[in-house]
This record gives structure tokens, sequence and C-alpha cells, in this order.
């Protein structure tokens, strides 16, 4: 396919859905209806002045420590659970139940044991993007090819050397498939916390302007939070890539 | 690996924790001993009982929960808009996902859009279905329709990708319609993907009805979770939270057996697609 034809099936679309929906709300005077312009021109002054010093950054810094604190304290409880099979079995149906509890029922509990502070969101944070990574930990170090492993114990690989080579290295996909989950439950969560008796925050500052009916502003909010959740998973899939890289490999062998 | 595969001839003893009926015990001694643990952790004061109250008072009042009417109330208003959310981003997402899966040229021109639309977090929403609808069943049923649409959406678009040619050439030549077409063969290769889907958008669309209740207020769990901890009643509410975590098991074992009964002609019951 010619770059042309490539560049109009990727920017064909949504160019056409932006202009519809500026010349939809031409004439509107509908006070909830934004419209694309007056959004892109308050975008600029609502979320890069103050605000992105006391809101914006706080937020996502909140969301990077959960997210990287989950991350690896999922992979090494996961290795451990994984390789040990007595404490598989003692934990499964527990961890089984933690999981199904939908994470934002734990913002009232932990707001209630840490108080209402920067540790209880990302505290919540940890609470809910834990799990995928863990539990997909365990199936991957479960799931680590007998005959990998008999090698691995022949040529007298053990330790951190086969934690490296063999362990991890053969769990990264499920590893992988589990932080792309946390990544979009961690966002989640980040929002709700600030919308759950807070002061500052992305999620705090939607909801004062819903509140106050600064609908515009609000719209653009939403916008941003969109484009965050568009830049995270833009960022897992650059570092998908290279992380799996071999695997991809591997697959397109297999075919 | 575990005693059911090795030959029964074999005298070699086994371990005492790969014995058949040792997981599910072990499951249960784990269960045992992480409520013991809640249980002294409170009891002796390590946390203040008046934020972690005895797993035992929390139980009782799970117990008392189950023969209350308010509470099966409550479960009713979540559960209901679980399922008319499920229900609509399910028919949204099959009747769509057919349509920009059956073309070529759709498939590519709205790959963009699904893909920066996907990964905005739904409760984003939260302010605007206020602004809109308030606070009523409505509201969560926007949160929980466009979180799981999205799951949906990108399993049946797998799905209708992973047609065979073959298959779908053979089925041209014997003059079959398009109507045909898709009942005979998409239909089939697309629903184990379209079941996944289901099962992923299931677990999504629970934590978003009760999100919604929980912030918004409609009724149901989330609000009483609310109520309760603004009221100070400790035990009720952990007893509640609990009890989000159990219907999340349930619905977890009954998408896991509506996949098996749905998918039993399927020759190789497939893998799940990462999603």
């Amino acid at each position: 396919m010619s770059l042309a034809k490539r560049l109009a099936y990727f920017v064909g679309l949504p160019i056409l859905l932006l202009v519809l929906w500026w010349a939809l709300t031409i004439g509107n005077t509908n006070f909830f209806v934004p419209k694309p312009l007056q959004l892109f021109e308050i975008f600029g002054d609502v979320w890069f002045g103050d605000r992105l010093v006391t809101d914006v950054l706080p937020s996502i810094g909140r969301l990077l420590a959960g997210v990287a604190i989950s991350i690896v304290l999922g992979i090494v409880l996961g290795i451990v659970i994984g390789s040990v099979r007595l404490l598989r079995q003692l934990t499964e149906p527990s961890l089984e139940f933690l999981r199904a509890i939908p994470p934002p029922v734990l913002i009232p509990v932990l707001a209630l044991i840490i108080g209402i502070n920067d540790q209880m969101k990302v505290a919540v944070i940890i609470f809910g993007c834990i799990w995928p990574v863990l539990l997909n930990t365990i199936e991957g170090v479960r799931a680590v090819d007998p005959v990998l492993n008999d090698t691995c114990s022949v040529y007298g690989i053990s330790g951190g050397a086969r934690m490296r080579y063999l362990v991890l290295r053969s769990a990264s996909p499920q590893i992988m498939t589990g932080i792309r989950q946390s990544l979009s439950i961690g966002l989640i969560l980040m929002v709700i916390s600030e919308m759950f008796g807070s002061s500052s925050g992305l999620g705090y500052a939607i909801v004062q302007f819903q509140r106050t009916f600064s609908v515009p502003e609000m719209w653009t909010g939403i916008i941003l939070l969109g484009l965050l959740g568009v830049a995270l998973s833009l960022v897992f899939q650059f570092t998908e890539k290279r992380v799996l890289r071999w695997y991809h490999g591997l697959r397109e062998v297999d075919r | 690996m575990t005693a059911a595969q090795s030959p029964p001839a074999t005298r070699r003893s086994i371990p005492w924790n790969q014995h058949p009926i040792a997981s599910p015990m072990l499951g249960i001694a784990g269960i045992l001993l992480f409520l013991a643990v809640w249980e002294l952790a409170s009891r002796t004061g390590i946390v203040n009982p008046r934020f972690l109250p005895p797993a035992s008072e929390v139980l009782l009042q799970l117990g008392r929960n189950f023969v209350s009417a308010d509470f099966w109330t409550a479960v009713g208003q979540t559960m209901t808009s679980w399922a008319i959310g499920l229900a609509i981003a399910a028919a949204a997402a099959t009747v769509i996902g057919f349509i920009i899966g059956g073309s070529d040229f759709l498939r590519r021109a709205t790959h963009t859009t699904i893909e920066f639309l996907r990964p905005i977090p739904s409760v984003a929403l939260i302010p605007l279905a206020v602004l809109l609808f308030g606070v009523s069943i409505e509201s969560s049923l926007l949160l929980i329709v466009y979180a799981s649409f999205w799951q949906i959406l990108i399993q049946v678009l797998y799905g209708t990708a992973d047609v065979d040619n073959v298959a779908m050439d053979t089925a041209r030549s014997y003059g079959l319609g398009w109507w045909a077409r898709v009942r005979h063969v998409v239909w089939p290769t697309t629903l184990p993907y379209l079941i996944t889907g289901l099962r992923l958008g299931a677990a999504v669309a629970l934590v978003l009805a009760i999100t919604a209740e929980l912030v918004i207020g409609t009724e149901g769990l989330g609000k009483q979770i609310e109520l309760n901890r603004s009221g100070g009643s400790v035990v009720p509410m952990y007893a509640l939270v609990i009890a989000t975590g159990l219907i999340g098991v349930v619905i977890n074992i009954g998408m896991r057996f509506v996949e098996r009964r749905a998918l039993r002609w399927h020759s190789s019951v497939r893998g799940d697609v990462a999603v």
C-alpha cells in the first residue's frame, strides 16, 4: 500500500468525525454540547497553567508510583508463589477472591484505615493493580517449559542466572499481559480515588468543573484523561515490542 | 506432574500435597489462615479494631445480610444495572464488530479511531453522566456500556479476522449468500472470541456498576458501602465489601460455565486471547 493511502486510512475517519462534530455544533447554543474549536482554545489555559503543577503532575506521579510498586511486588510475589507448589495451593482460592473484589470498593476501606491522603491513593492503585500482575506471573512461572527446566538443571544453571534466563524470560509474555491490564485499572483508580473526598488531582478538578457547571472545562478534562490513556497504551505497546521481541519473532516463525 | 497422570502401577509414594483432594483442602486451609491472621491482627490491636474489625464480626454481619431484605434489594439493583449494561454492550459490540470485521475497508479505516477511544477510562465520563442523567440508573448504564463495549468489540474484531480463508472461499464457491456466510462461517469462528469478550466485559461491568453507585450515588451495593462509611458503621461496610467480592467470584465462575457450555461443540476450546 502506498504511503498516501496508509496515511488516509490512518487519519481519515478521525478527521471526518472532527469535521462532523464541528459542522453539527456550529449553530448550536445548547450549553451542554461542547464545540471543538472552543475546547481547543481553552484546553491550554485550563491545564497548562497552575493546574499542571497542582493537579496533573501529582496525579500522574501517584499513578506511576502505584503501578510501579504493584509491578515489582506482583512479579516478586508471583515468582515465589509460582515456584512453591504448597504456597500456590494455599493461596489460590484466597487470591481468586481478592481479585474478584471490584477495586473501587477498597477506596472507602483504605480511606478509613489510612485516611484521605497521598498514601491512600497510591495504596488504592496498588491494591487494584497488583492482582493481574501477580496472577499472570504465577501462571507464567508455573508454565515454564519442563524440558528447558531440566536442561537448566543439567547445565548447572541455578539461582540468579536461572531466574533471569529461564523463569523471568518464559513468564514475560504473561507478565506483560498482566501489566497491560493493571495500567488501565490504575488509571481508573487514580481518577476515582481523587473524586472521593480529595482536594487536588485530575479527578477532583473534573468533578469540580462539573459541580460549578463549567461544562467546556469539564470536557477538556475528559479529553485530557483520554489522551493520558492513549499515551499510556502507546508507551506500553512500545515497551512490549522491545521486551517481547524474541517472543513475537518466535510466533511468526511458528506460523 | 499430578497424581492423576502418574501410572497407577508404580509403588512410589507421591508427596502428600499432590493427592487429588489436597488442593481444595489446602485452599480452604489458606482461606482459614487468612481469616485467622485478620482476626488476630484486629483482636491484638496491631491494626486499630475501629478501622479493621475482627473477621468473625464481619462474617456474622455478612450472615445477617443474607437474611435481610434490604441487602438483597441492593444486590438486585446492582445486578440489574450490571445485566442491562452488559446486554446493551454485548448486542452493540457484536453487531458493530460484525459490520466492521466483515469489510477490509472499514477495518482499516476505523483502526485508529478505535485504538484512540478504547483506552479512555470510562470513569472520565462520570461528570458527564451526572450532568446528563443525575442520580439514576442511566448514569450507571452509560459507564458500564462504555467500559464493556470495547472489551467485547475488540474480541469480536479478532474473531472475524480469524476466519479461515479457505472456508470462506469454499462457502463462496458453493454459492452461499452473505447472510449464510455470516451464519455458517463467520459466526462459529467468532463465537469463542465473543465469549471471551463477554467474560472480560462481565467483570469490568461489575466494577463500573459498583463505582457508579459509590461515586455518583445511584442505588445499589456501592451506595450502601459509602453510606456505611460516612456513617461510621465499619462492620456492615466490611461485610458489604466481602459481598461484592463474592458476587465477583460468582460472575467469574458463571461466565466460565457459560463458556464451557456454549463451546462444547468446539473441537479445541481455544486458549484465551491475551487482552
